[in-house]
């Protein structure tokens, strides 16, 4: 596959890397802080899966090349957006070290996690970096107490001892809204959706992350317990200094929640910057296409212009130039062969031949990892 | 235009017993709705209020514990007057599909998964029609290019197609034997918002073409606001409201109506949106009164013992709330 023209310019460029074994040798920074610097850092990550038909195999980029700095002075919530089929649940499982990366390196507090050893993703990655999924009912065994799983989680992590883990608990609880008193010895199918949805994520906060990978944790809910969940996130990244990476399909609630916001399209991201920038003003076709989509109370007349979708799932994965050649109404004939590149345009990253770099600042802040 | 299907006063229980143990879900109580010909009609509520037993119910596709214990379902078919309690079997497999139609959530399920696309639109057709297996590609064929829907879909297996045009499959599958009462049932729900207006365009299209009633089930008010002409509000198996999609938008009466439209984020502000407090009530033992009482920001304290009347606030504006009414009561005694 003609993967070479791919100038991925997001982040901007680092000060020259050293490869995995090299920085694997270097100290453990403090885990306690990393006061300033980078939270996370993803270069050039990828995932290959491999299709077999018959005596073929047909190779099939998920997460193609994706670039994420995440600043640890400041929390924030990265919201990732893109439809089914696009990437974001892969790129959500090799952040959280679930699924290991094809290609790319995966830097956490400045240490890559790559080859990292076993035990200490057991020690130290999983501490910082906790998950948050879908169906919280599918989270949780229907046979087991829920608040089993938040005193098994502090005694794992070794976060209380067994008399202070009740009260540990019952703060961490309250961060979410919840007492332990209100769900201690309950079952999952006791609880509400909101409700179980808020006991997943105080069991994520039971470790004091840095960092929360939440996989579409509101889809499964109902719109009055939907704004709950989002406003939550708002909360634990203002007053509890936790990093969100918050992957949706909806626009909407990635609007109101994310300060910035990755758009992908079949494993790439093309455009990537402040939320209110890109859904304000998005300049990619395909963003543009997303926001025109959202099924607004206002924007009903919008509607009456016809849109393509895509027939077969893979086949825009296996586009040998953009991947959204086949349904962009800008389409130009360099599309259909050539890769376009990222580049910075009205501070923000975009990938697609209609902009140039414009070689404004992006206001993506510069990463400056602190090795060698 | 005239009704087409409607229901009086209609209670569909769940009724359990187990070990001795009784337990009655109250998911349809006493609802009266009548929906034009020809019209979008939207159903919305949050899971758990109701609305899917409804549609079993509304669909006459129900079994036990689901029982409806009172009021009816009537349908009006070509100036006759059909209670759906009183056919016969003979009667319901007739009317399936062919006037009242049942397009499912999560075409994923619907599909055989080892037959080819054709093949499964050959099955249906052949129980409904005496066809060949050419003359129901060819109708196939011709329906899918109607609904501009790609040919080489038909050659496909359901996993090779994408999310989005595995449910326009199955609209299709649902409505090509052109019913005059088409029931979705969350057909937008797993897809994401350029895959959904592509669906919600081509279930405008079918309505359209062939002037059929949908009546449209989903919590996404999104969804609604783009294809129905009117949208019922359910809360814990109650009607609580039911006016023209503009009104409801505009200008929404019941709090529950008021807590849902207002809590939808929008790409207009950041600002900070509030969530309805509480969560929906357990309908095996609904709250007395007015069931919205224990998250409702305005209760008093009549809400809390008697349940509310759905009465017309407006014209064509019905709702059920103590408040709006004595507020109404208020303004037209002054």
């Amino acid at each position: 596959m003609p993967q070479q023209s791919d100038g991925l310019k997001t982040p901007p460029p680092a000060p020259p890397r050293q490869n995995g074994e090299g920085s694997q040798r270097l100290p453990p920074p403090d885990s306690s802080g990393g006061a300033r610097g980078v939270l996370l850092q993803i270069e050039n990550l990828s995932k290959v899966f491999h299709i077999r038909q018959g005596f073929s195999s047909q190779e099939f980029h998920a997460v193609d090349k994706a670039s994420i700095v995440i600043d640890s002075d400041k929390p924030e919530i990265f919201a990732v957006v893109g439809e089914s089929g696009s990437g974001k649940t892969t790129l959500a499982k090799m952040v959280l070290g679930m699924e290991a990366a094809s290609e790319g390196i995966l830097r956490y507090k400045n240490r890559v996690i790559n080859d990292i050893s076993s035990k200490e993703m057991k020690t130290w990655f999983y501490r910082e970096v906790q998950p948050v999924f879908q169906d919280p009912f599918a989270a949780f065994s229907p046979l087991k107490r829920i608040d089993g799983y938040l005193f098994e989680t502090a005694a794992n992590y070794k976060m209380a001892d067994k008399k202070e883990a009740p009260r540990y608990i019952n703060e961490v609880l309250s961060e979410v809204g919840l007492t332990l008193a209100e769900i201690a010895g309950r079952y999952p199918n006791e609880l509400s959706g909101g409700q179980a949805q808020r006991v997943a994520i105080a069991r994520a906060l039971i470790t004091k992350p840095s960092l929360i990978v939440a996989d579409e944790p509101v889809s499964m809910l109902d719109a009055s317990l939907r704004m709950s969940i989002v406003n939550m996130f708002r909360n634990l990244k203002d007053h509890s200094e936790v990093s969100v990476i918050y992957i949706t399909h909806d626009l909407a609630t990635a609007f109101y929640a994310g300060d910035r916001i990755a758009v992908m399209l079949r494993g790439w991201i093309v455009e990537m910057g402040p939320t209110e920038q890109v859904l304000g003003n998005p300049l990619h076709p395909y963003t543009q296409n997303l926001k025109n989509s959202i099924p607004s109370i206002r924007t009903s007349d919008a509607w009456n212009e016809k849109i393509d979708l895509a027939v077969i799932e893979t086949d825009e994965y296996t586009r040998t130039g953009c991947k959204f050649a086949g349904r962009c109404p800008a389409v130009m004939d360099i599309c259909h062969d050539n890769i376009p590149p990222s580049v910075q345009h009205q501070g923000r990253s975009v990938k697609c031949f209609l902009y140039e770099d414009d070689g404004a600042p992006t206001s993506q802040k510069v990463a400056t990892p602190a090795l060698g | 235009m005239g009704t087409i299907i409607e229901t009086n006063n209609l209670r569909a229980y769940y009724i359990t017993n187990a070990y001795g143990v009784e337990r009655t879900v109250k998911a349809v109580d006493d609802i009266t709705l009548r929906i034009q010909e020809g019209e979008v009609y939207g159903i919305a509520g949050e899971s758990g209020c109701g609305k899917s037993t409804l549609l079993r119910v509304l669909l006459n596709a129900y079994d036990p514990p689901l029982t409806v214990v009172g009021g009816e379902v009537v349908y009006h078919l070509d100036g006759e007057r059909v209670n759906a309690a009183e056919m016969t079997d003979e009667q319901q497999r007739d009317l399936r599909w062919r006037t009242i139609s049942y397009i499912p959530q999560g075409s994923m399920h619907v599909l055989n998964p080892v037959r080819r696309i054709r093949d499964s639109f050959h099955d249906f057709i052949s129980a409904h029609r005496d066809v060949t297996k050419s003359e129901s590609f060819a109708l196939t064929a011709n329906y899918l290019r109607d609904l501009g829907l790609p040919e080489k879909v038909m050659a496909s297996y359901p996993h090779q197609l994408s999310g989005g045009m595995r449910q326009r499959v199955t609209i299709a599958l649902a409505t090509i034997l052109w019913p005059k009462l088409i029931f979705a049932d969350e057909p937008t729900t797993a897809l994401d918002v350029v895959v959904q207006r592509g669906v919600i365009q081509m279930l405008k299209d079918v309505q359209q073409n062939e002037g059929s009633t949908l009546v449209l089930i989903t919590h996404d008010i999104g969804v609604h606001a783009n294809l129905a002409d009117r949208i019922a509000i359910l809360y814990a198996g109650k009607l609580v409201e039911e006016a023209a999609t503009q009104t409801i938008l505009e200008n929404p009466r019941h709090p529950y109506t008021r807590f849902l439209i207002e809590s939808l984020p929008s790409l207009d502000s950041r600002e900070e949106r509030l969530s309805i407090p509480g969560r929906p009530p357990a309908l095996d033992r609904p709250p007395s009164g007015c069931r919205f009482h224990e998250r409702c920001p305005l209760a008093k304290d009549i809400c809390k013992t008697i349940e509310p009347a759905l009465i017309e606030i407006a014209p064509k504006h019905f709702t059920a709330c103590h408040v709006v009414e004595e507020e109404l009561s208020h303004a037209s005694a002054v």
